[in-house]
């Protein structure tokens, strides 16, 4: 198999616009003609199913949750990247392409970053548009911070919650589109694989959760917005229902995926508090804008804290190591997410963590408060630090915060090449679903302009020069692939029905989470992953033998969802391995112990690992093909990346 | 592993839990001994735990919604001890922790109660009814593209602060539980509010407020009786105000606008 | 359906209905008061006398009496139309619930301290009103129907005057919600009048109901 990428030709700035001459247009008229299917209705799944129906196409959208409004986008709290330069420091397009390539590893396509970076403009004026309440300066235009440790401020936002109100302003324009007749929405409803018919998509087999029925849905093209895949890990920030099951049941219809391994785990979380835990929270991480992270410079303290021996207050600030800003002089606190979770890991393996696990460490405001206020630091982050107070029963005005990194995003995902097209025609993936824009490691602030990028801007061009190649006639449900489809689905449920086993879903998922967590979490090497792969295959085959569901498919239920999802996590955790294993350097998220500088920081192999790694399913316990794009740098110089 | 406050006891509670099959079926509460849970565990993970002990037995796991639980999807819900989202305020039933609770106390859980969100299986409504009433006029009609720049029409700081505060609703329906009256007023007013507030919003105020409200009264919410109920267990805090504002949208626009069909 | 008739069988649109005539219903209670404080002259009830005469005959009042009925026929038409609305709206009740925790105890029981209201009311209405206009009250020394001898005597009776003193506390209940609820139901709110309006409400609420429930304990314990 070959995979092109389809970047058009041209000069970078001039790609897109070129690209979007050349490709064909479906006439206004025949539009209503083709039917789409949207699963997922996060920000890219919903900014694309509003975008599909305002064009005329006939859209049919899914989510699993009780609304397309829960989609887990809904809980970004930080912002939205967009080369506006509103704040006239120096802020371009080109800049905004160069930090995101640059923050992501050099291990994305130029051309899908630089047109992230062109559209990034297009959706602020698509969200005020909408009514989005972004924050504002008191003459009324729109205010900007920097975040993530970016040189200049492009980040746009809406106190806390940016994600919410940039989904809820795509919510509504899909709403508009449902009312319309132009989408229909079916929520409680849960892909379970993708139907393909002469090699191109052509449906989806579905489970309405509430009365458990099997449906198919057939249309002309298929867009998976389903997002990441965080939850192999068990604890991470995702949603509880955060799944893997589409993208990975397109993966098992030949749908390759890329990048598995580069996940990113996110430094200012809190700390996991007990066994009982169910999901780990994160906070966002404008806080150590101010916040000065820290930990005891000897085990002996530590471990006298962690006893409850002392408090933390006790200790003077000579026996504190702020290893941040002692590594890092330059950056600092403001590192970028991968350096200060590794960082974190590192001083708690030494056994220098704090709180009563050892997992954590110190975010510390007492510096910034007695500088600015506590007035001030409340107006900046109080609604954060009343979360952390709710949650942890501490008061982080009095007392430093506890955070340690936890699993946030990943940057891996269905591999798409420039038109968001999968390997398979017709099947297209958006947002966090799909490895194109962040590399090895998401810049703060672009999860959201990614989503609403592909959703808004990119699928409605795109997807039309699909279509307008596609004859309009429609495929039945009843074609054999989708009873096929269905059977197939039908036949999974009943055998996890039936082995009612011993152990809980959740059981399973924690081991798997865990085994993820030790050998492919922060650091990474040969001899953990080798143990990890086989670790996974046992798991998996005990999972099939001795799993607990209960009740029956035809009722609302909510073990069998689990259920499904855990299987496809047993599987993709291998596949996450095999990825880590066969990547021996060390980029962005992915840190390889095997390949560090003598400081210890990540080293790149740019000579042997410039390229995607599209893994191609060869059946489960199979191991799966290896197939390489590689990537090609003309306008920026691969440099290491140095925050020192 | 121990939790963030070592010395924090683990409790013993009695839960009585709302069960009921499927949305024909009748229900009823079901009584649960649950032993040693952790002060730091949230609400929703003491369900997982008797979940999970419930599963071990073989028994059907309670079925209750949830998703993000970080207190921002609004999926979560539960009317515990005789309140929504539980006795804390300005919570999210998620983020609701057992410190508020004691040893050895009773804890009821029923679902939202409402004619307009039925049961669809023990604490689990159906809550489409809100997504109903803003697809009746929830949005800006403006297409993808074509829209001005960002900075085109500023907005003053107090109207864009009051539009997102607003703005915030997570769409839970805590408001339309605690509500003697089962009224979705709380959750129409913050949407209407909102763009009607906005310059954006503003050139359809009248037809959304005339939509959503006549989509509101189909729904089969009860009327608003100014009991401040809701406001009072909004977990995001959505004010009255929005209430006052969207009588004075719906009225202003049932008398001036040229709709004189309905 | 056209629109009027639409709008003001919405929620909405029947509570501002029940806002306007509860809001007009107090006024009513004010000239109602000021008028019967002549019971308080001590002339054996001549002023009081005079002042009903007039109001039974002068044809504006007569006029305005008709409006002030169908005040009360809509706040009530709309209150059962709504309770019975909202009854419906929650079909199964809650098996726990603590509504003290979120709201005032009149703001949730209107429709209760509203039944006691009508209950007072029909008496009332049938022990002076009825009798004033179609009954044969004696006259007094100026020859005008001495209505103050039915006051007098009504108010002599314990049951009489702890049924006024009941529903008069009922009113006050009543008002303490319903006056600032009017003004949130028409909109009417303000970051700086609202806190007034509801002071204003609140005292309103009180002096009135303590101002109607003094005659029948001053007739009764000082006659």
């Amino acid at each position: 198999m070959i995979l092109d990428s389809k970047i058009p030709e041209g000069p970078l700035a001039e790609k897109w616009e070129k690209h979007k001459f050349d490709m064909k247009l479906v006439n206004p008229a025949n539009k209503r003609k083709y039917d789409i299917i949207v699963v997922g209705t996060g920000l890219a799944g919903a900014s694309a199913a509003a975008t599909f129906g305002e064009l005329g196409y006939n859209v049919k959208a899914f989510c699993f949750q009780d609304s397309p409004r829960r989609a887990h986008s809904i809980a970004a709290q930080g912002g939205i990247n967009a080369a506006k330069n509103y704040q006239n420091d120096g802020d371009s397009v080109f800049r905004l392409f160069y930090d995101t390539i640059k923050g992501g590893d050099y291990r994305a396509r130029e051309a899908n970053v630089y047109r992230l970076a062109q559209v990034s403009v297009n959706i602020i004026d698509q969200c005020v548009a909408q009514g989005v309440p972004f924050a504002r300066e008191y003459g009324g235009l729109l205010a900007n911070r920097s975040f993530g440790g970016a040189q200049v401020s492009r980040t746009f936002y809406a106190r806390g919650q940016t994600g919410q109100q940039l989904l809820l302003g795509a919510y509504s324009a899909m709403n508009r589109q449902i009312a319309y007749g132009k989408v229909k929405m079916y929520p409680r409803t849960e892909m379970l694989d993708l139907v393909t018919i002469d090699g191109q998509a052509r449906g989806i087999v579905v489970r309405n959760l509430i009365t458990g029925q099997i449906e198919s849905h057939s249309a002309h093209a298929v867009v998976l917005a389903t997002g990441g895949y965080g939850n192999v890990f068990f604890l991470s920030t995702n949603a509880m229902g955060s799944n893997a099951t589409a993208a990975w049941r397109a993966h098992k219809k030949g749908a390759l995926f890329a990048n598995p391994c580069f996940t990113q785990i996110h430094p200012t979380c809190i700390p996991v508090s007990g066994e009982y835990q169910s999901k780990l929270t994160l906070m966002s991480e404008s806080l150590r804008n101010d916040g000065r992270v820290w930990v005891p410079k000897t085990v002996e303290t530590a471990e006298r804290l962690r006893k409850g021996e002392i408090s933390v207050n006790d200790i003077a600030e000579a026996d504190r190591d702020y290893y941040l800003e002692r590594k890092y002089p330059a950056f600092g606190n403001l590192v970028p997410r991968d350096v200060a979770s590794r960082n974190a890991k590192l001083v708690c393996d030494e056994g220098r963590g704090v709180g009563s696990t050892g997992l954590a460490v110190y975010l510390d405001f007492a510096d910034a408060i007695k500088r600015d206020g506590q007035p001030a630091i409340a107006a900046k982050y109080g609604n954060l630090f009343e979360m952390y107070a709710k949650i942890t029963d501490e008061n982080p005005y009095e007392r430093p915060m506890r955070i340690y990194p936890a699993v946030h995003y990943t940057m891996g995902g269905l591999w798409v090449d420039y038109n968001l097209m999968t390997n398979i025609p017709g099947l297209y993936a958006a947002g966090e679903a799909n490895f194109s824009d962040h590399g090895a490691n998401r810049l703060g602030a672009s999860a959201l302009m990614q989503g609403l990028a592909d959703g808004y801007f990119v699928l409605p061009y795109t997807i039309g020069d699909y279509l307008a190649r596609l004859p309009y006639d429609k495929v039945s449900v009843d074609h054999p692939a989708f009873k096929e489809a269905e059977q197939a689905v039908i036949a999974k449920n009943n055998q996890l029905l039936a082995i009612n086993g011993t152990r809980t879903v959740d059981d399973f998922h924690k081991a798997l989470g865990q085994i993820m967590w030790d050998y492919c979490g922060m650091a990474r090497n040969a001899e953990g992953l080798t143990f990890a792969k086989q670790e996974i295959r046992k798991l998996r085959d005990e999972f099939w033998r001795d799993v607990k569901v209960t009740g029956v498919n035809e009722e609302l239920n909510q073990t069998l969802e689990k259920a499904n999802r855990v299987a496809d996590f047993l599987e993709l955790g291998e596949l996450m391995v095999d990825d880590a294993l066969n990547r021996s350097e060390s980029c962005g998220g992915h840190f390889r112990e095997e390949s560090q500088t003598p400081e210890n920081e990540a080293l790149r192999d740019d000579e042997n690992y410039t390229y995607v790694a599209a893994w191609e399913f060869t059946g489960v316990g199979n191991e799966p093909v290896l197939h390489k794009e590689e990537l090609k740098f003309e306008n920026v110089k691969l440099t290491q990346r140095s925050y020192k | 592993m121990a939790g963030s406050n070592p010395n924090a006891k683990p409790m013993d509670l009695t839960l009585k839990v709302w069960r009921q099959k499927d949305r024909n079926s009748p229900g009823q509460m079901v009584t649960y001994p649950l032993k040693g849970i952790s002060p730091d565990m949230s609400f929703l993970e003491m369900l997982d735990v008797l979940n999970e002990d419930l599963l071990r037995k073989g028994e059907e796991p309670i079925a209750f919604d949830h998703d993000c639980r970080e207190g921002i999807c609004g999926m979560c819900s539960l009317f515990i001890n005789g309140r929504a989202h539980g006795p804390e305020r300005g919570t999210t039933t998620c983020q609701l922790h057992m410190r508020h609770f004691s040893h050895g106390e009773t804890i009821t859980i029923e679902p939202w109660r409402a004619a307009a969100f039925p049961v669809h299986k023990d604490l689990i409504v159906d809550r489409s009814a809100f997504d109903r009433i803003q697809q009746a006029g929830g949005y800006v009609s403006v297409n993808t593209g074509g829209v001005p720049d960002a900075n085109e029409i500023p907005i003053p700081k107090s109207i864009a602060d009051k539009a997102f505060d607003a703005a915030t609703c997570i769409g839970c329906g805590a408001c339309v539980a605690a509500c003697k009256n089962a009224s979705a007023m709380l959750f129409v007013s913050a949407k209407v509010s909102q763009l009607a507030m906005l310059p954006q919003g503003k050139t359809e105020r009248k037809t959304r407020a005339e939509n959503m409200v006549a989509q509101m009264d189909i729904e089969g919410f009860g009327a608003c009786t100014n009991t401040g109920a809701c406001a009072a267990e909004c977990p995001v805090g959505i004010s009255l105000e929005n209430i006052a504002m969207l009588n004075r949208e719906y009225m202003g626009a049932k008398l001036t606008s040229e709709n004189v069909a309905s | 359906m056209n629109w009027f008739t639409k709008t003001f069988s919405s929620t909405i649109g029947r509570k501002v209905i029940m806002s306007i005539t509860g809001l007009f219903l107090c006024s009513f209670l004010v000239i109602h008061l000021i008028g019967n404080f002549q019971l308080f002259k001590d002339d054996g009830g001549l002023a009081f006398n005079v002042y009903s005469e007039f109001m039974g005959h002068n044809p504006i009042i007569r006029t305005l009496e008709i409006v002030l009925l169908l005040g009360f026929v809509f706040h009530i038409y709309d209150a059962f139309v709504l309770t019975r609305r909202n009854k419906t709206a929650r079909p199964v009740e809650y098996a726990n619930t603590r509504p003290s925790e979120n709201s005032t105890w009149s703001s949730r029981n209107m429709g209760l301290l509203g039944t006691v209201i009508l209950v007072f009311l029909i008496i009332h209405l049938y022990n002076f009103f009825w009798r004033a206009r179609f009954g044969d009250i004696p006259a007094d020394a100026d020859g005008v129907e001495n209505l103050y001898m039915v006051v007098v005597e009504s108010f002599q009776q314990w049951w009489y005057v702890l049924l006024y003193v009941v529903a008069m506390a009922a009113l006050a209940f009543h008002l303490i919600h319903g006056f600032q609820s009017a003004f949130q139901t028409l909109g009417l709110t303000h970051k700086k009048y609202t806190p007034f309006i509801q002071a204003f409400g609140y005292a309103f609420s009180v002096l009135i109901c303590l101002g109607f429930a003094i005659m029948p304990l001053y007739f009764f314990f000082f006659f």
